[in-house]
């Protein structure tokens, strides 16, 4: 059949009240008797608490105050374990800690108070650093500080070193990354034990927050609803964190009796909310003469920070793409999540993977200097092909082509031409010029087993008057969730797009699709739209109401006749997890993700020497991510994500005293801007998927994975420099360059 | 505790419409606009003059709001971004940032918005390092900015072909 709705860039649904300011997020909103809340927090990176002290001047009568004692439930805020509080109670074990929460309906006043709130803390020895941690000199979490380990083995690594004919070793270290959405974390709560609890909020992940608050406050899931408000950007920074202030509006509201409020300002958003886990990687890898990779011995550490939050999942996702798309017969992987004494780092759109994946594709641009091959010939040499196995054992069944990608890349980059080019350039004048790439793979959806445990839901339905409405707990971040459920269920149904609504996420209508993450709401709840619109139709047609040819007019009234005779019009659809699919946790082995992006980036960048100042000049995006739903809103998921890859390389540098962030101001954590980011040349090569929505893959995490690998290895390329560390600073570049030419 | 500050009454324009406020001197126009007039199109995303979400038109100049006391607005022009449609008819460039992708999440948009429409009328034409410059103070975290220069580059084409 010919498709009329998937492929065509749709405008974005919601798109109209988002370009007249009609868009209502958290803070746009206002409840009658709203006051407002604001958190006080810990002044030191570990210790005890001895008391908690308000200073004189202050009506504190007028104020509601609220501590760990409030808390009706258990003091935690649920998640994998329940390990981190919600509100401290004895111990601080982060310098962002919340202790006291305090609400009054003067903002200013409100302001005022939180800084005449002294907390007393005993201070005890932290540990700031990865190094630190693993020493286990300070024992700040568990038995041995470490959240979560875990190995990857395939062959006999041990016996391999023999045959090998070079050995390359490399370090490499990634810093924590801010997630800044430009709208920052925000929750409006009401709440007493009559109503139970409502949360109002900017979130990815509604049911998240849910289990969070029905823990904390002990109360029935049926009395617990949270509503996501239009949320303005969360890439992984508002999966977490918002289970934390949606339960400190919360225990304000219960103990105040009125909706409250609780909008962080920019400072507050940064220093305390999750960031991208630094890491450090060590590679040790094995060559035959013929440039093949014989052995890969990988070790993979991430500081997750106080508390383990999401630390063993973003372990899982770094450590199984730390391999890459490449075909090793022997490899050892050893990763581990470790405790800081900082705020916890959390989900940030790709979820380790960038991580560990900047790691080895600087490690293999080495490597192919050592083994004295172009870095485009040793990737071609060993691409992983149909048949083949990852590291984690996995049987490669999808159709990939990894080699067609990369030429496709080096020919829109003019990879060749420019190299030889720049090679005689650069021996003169101060700006040296440079292009590199990475290649790299994406895995779509919850790793291992996740997609099972998940057991997602999602519904179809139909009104009276032949709307179609989507029903399903997928938020609406700017990454195009609405449209192509639109796109998806009008395709199925054969209506055009307005026929369909996409239903607010309300835990209270939607059923639970699973968290708005891991490249999984186009792919896996694209699919159960997919399934549940066709189940809808098949419904209409097999009661005889529908006949062929039919368009929105007979749909609508052969919806109304359903309905009439048979009470409701509706698919719910749950999760089937493929048979074929299979997953050992215990060994880390099987089929880690039902599907994977494959993609090839080119960077190309000049270097001033004389002040360091680096500039890309181009930048070529090629990716198989399946089936195109909607080419405007795939490529802007690509555009936006290479120029966050730009930031993790060259820019976002979070400065780290004891533990706090102390550069939590848009003026000194710089962020790329229209200056800064080149035209992002994108290219979508598309082998539909069979068990995708149409064909469709997952694809909002893939652009953080290569970006900044590719610019690293372009730096190099350009400088000699030997980049082992990003973010890639001017002045880390100046010292390097320095050495260079020592 | 505190000094007591009076209120002052600001005298303005906000798109179009004659609009009397009390507020104090020093309060940020942004949450004047927001709390008091109800004009929630304009964002708050840094609070110190980085990001420019909180772009508006104050007698065609564009600034950020959260920097503007109210008491300069008083005599002033305000244009926001509910002003910039033609009641439900959207305006060209609002049109083109909903074909091209211009808005992702949207919450830099009614800023990003107003900058281009700023930008628009110095220069009817710009070249892309113009529209670039034009853009430099207002930070968008979802798009790489690529799609937005699209929708500006679109709208001065469909605006050329009308005039």
């Amino acid at each position: 059949m010919e498709e009329r709705q998937i492929g065509k860039s749709v405008p974005r649904k919601e798109g109209r009240e988002k370009v007249t300011g009609g868009a209502r997020y958290v803070d746009d909103l206002t409840f009658p008797e709203m006051i407002h809340g604001v958190t006080v927090r810990s002044s030191a990176a570990r210790g005890r608490i001895l008391g908690i002290h308000f200073e004189e001047g202050i009506p504190w009568d007028e104020f509601t105050i609220v501590t760990a004692k409030d808390i009706p439930g258990k003091n935690c805020v649920a998640l994998l374990i329940e390990d981190q509080p919600c509100l401290a109670d004895e111990a601080v074990n982060h310098p962002e800690e919340a202790v006291v929460l305090l609400a009054h309906p003067d903002k200013y006043l409100l302001e005022e108070a939180r800084k005449a709130v002294r907390i007393e803390i005993e201070p005890l020895p932290a540990v700031f650093t990865i190094e630190e941690s693993l020493s286990r000199k300070q024992v700040i979490w568990g038995e041995d500080n470490i959240f979560k380990a875990l190995q990857v083995e395939k062959g006999d690594l041990d016996s391999a070193w023999d045959g090998a004919a070079f050995i390359v070793e490399g370090e490499y270290e990634t810093g924590a990354q801010e997630q800044l959405y430009i709208e920052p974390q925000g929750m409006i709560a009401r709440a007493s034990p009559a109503e139970g609890v409502t949360v109002w909020g900017s979130l990815q992940c509604p049911y998240y927050v849910h289990k969070a608050l029905v823990r904390l406050f002990g109360l029935p899931k049926e009395r617990v609803r949270v509503v996501q408000t239009e949320t303005g950007g969360g890439f992984g920074g508002k999966e977490e964190y918002p289970s934390m202030i949606a339960g400190h509006a919360a225990l304000l509201a219960w103990k105040s009796g009125k909706p409250v409020k609780i909008i962080y300002d920019r400072a507050e958003d940064m220093a305390a909310t999750t960031k991208r886990h630094p890491s450090r990687t060590r590679h040790r890898t094995g060559v035959t003469p013929e440039g093949k990779l014989l052995a890969m011995e990988i070790d993979f550490t991430l500081d997750g920070g106080a508390y383990e939050t999401l630390s063993p999942v973003v372990l899982s996702r770094g450590t199984i793409h730390a391999a890459g798309p490449y075909q090793c017969p022997n490899v050892r992987i050893r990763s581990r999540a470790i405790a800081t004494n900082a705020p916890p780092h959390g989900a940030f759109r790709g979820f380790g993977a960038p991580q560990s994946v900047f790691a080895l594709e600087r490690h293999l641009d080495r490597v192919a200097s050592a083994v004295g091959l172009a870095p485009e010939e040793l990737r071609r040499r060993n691409f992983i092909r149909e048949g083949q196995t990852l590291s984690v054992g996995q049987v490669i069944r999808e159709r990939v082509d990894m080699n067609k990608l990369l030429e496709r890349a080096l020919e829109m980059s003019a990879y060749h031409a420019k190299r030889k080019r720049f090679a005689e350039e650069n021996a003169r004048g101060a700006i040296k010029r440079g292009i590199g790439f990475a290649s790299f793979l994406h895995g779509a959806g919850f790793t291992g087993s996740g997609e099972e445990y998940l057991a997602s839901e999602a519904m179809v339905r139909v009104t009276r008057d032949g709307m179609v409405e989507v029903l399903a707990g997928s938020t609406e971040m700017g990454q195009g969730t609405n449209t192509i459920f639109g796109q998806i269920a009008a395709e199925a149904l054969g209506l055009e797009c307005e026929r369909v609504e996409i239903l607010q996420p309300d835990t209270s209508l939607v059923p639970n699709s699973g968290p708005t993450v891991a490249s999984r709401t186009a792919m896996i709840v694209g699919k159960l739209v997919e399934t549940a619109a066709l189940a809808v139709k098949k419904s209409l047609a097999d009661s005889g109401f529908l006949k062929a040819g039919y368009g929105a007019k007979e749909f609508g009234n052969a919806s109304r006749q359903y309905i009439e005779q048979f009470g409701a019009l509706g698919s719910l659809v749950k999760y089937q997890h493929p048979k074929d699919l299979r997953w050992d946790d215990g060994k880390y082995q099987g089929d880690a993700y039902g599907a994977y992006a494959w993609a090839v980036y080119v960077a190309e960048v000049s270097v001033d020497v004389r002040t360091a100042e680096i500039r890309i000049e181009d930048f070529v995006a090629v990716q198989e991510v399946g089936k195109v739903i909607n080419p405007v809103l795939a490529a802007g998921q690509i555009e936006g994500g290479v120029a966050q890859g730009i930031g993790f390389a060259l820019y976002e540098d979070v400065v780290w005293q004891e533990g706090r962030m102390v550069n939590g101001q848009m003026t000194n954590y710089i962020m790329p801007t229209s200056m800064d980011v080149p035209v992002i040349r994108v290219h979508f090569e598309e082998i539909p998927y069979e068990r995708g929505p149409a064909g469709a893959k997952g694809i909002g995490e893939l652009p953080l994975d290569g970006t900044a690998p590719a610019i690293a290895n372009a730096i190099s390329h350009a400088t000699g420099a030997d980049i082992r560390q990003i973010p890639i600073t001017p002045e880390k570049l100046m010292e390097m360059l320095e050495s260079v030419n020592a | 505790m505190r000094e007591a500050v009076r209120k002052i009454r600001v005298q303005c324009k906000i798109n179009g419409r004659a609009m009397t406020i009390e507020a104090y001197p020093m309060a940020r126009l942004l949450d004047v606009l927001r709390e008091q007039a109800g004009l929630t199109g304009t964002k708050e995303g840094c609070g110190e003059g980085e990001c420019g979400a909180c772009s508006i038109e104050l007698d065609g100049e564009l600034v950020n709001s959260c920097l503007v006391p109210a008491a300069q607005a008083d005599g002033a022009s305000i244009l926001t971004i509910e002003g910039v449609a033609d009641g439900v008819r959207l305006s060209t460039l609002q049109q083109a940032f909903l074909t091209h992708g211009g808005a992702q999440c949207g919450i830099c948009t009614p800023g990003m918005i107003l900058a281009a429409l700023n930008l628009l009328a110095r220069h009817a034409q710009p070249t892309e390092s113009e529209i670039r410059e034009g853009l430099a103070g207002n930070l968008c975290r979802c798009t790489g900015y690529s799609k937005i220069f699209e929708s500006v580059v679109e709208a001065c084409r469909a605006m050329g072909q009308r005039a």
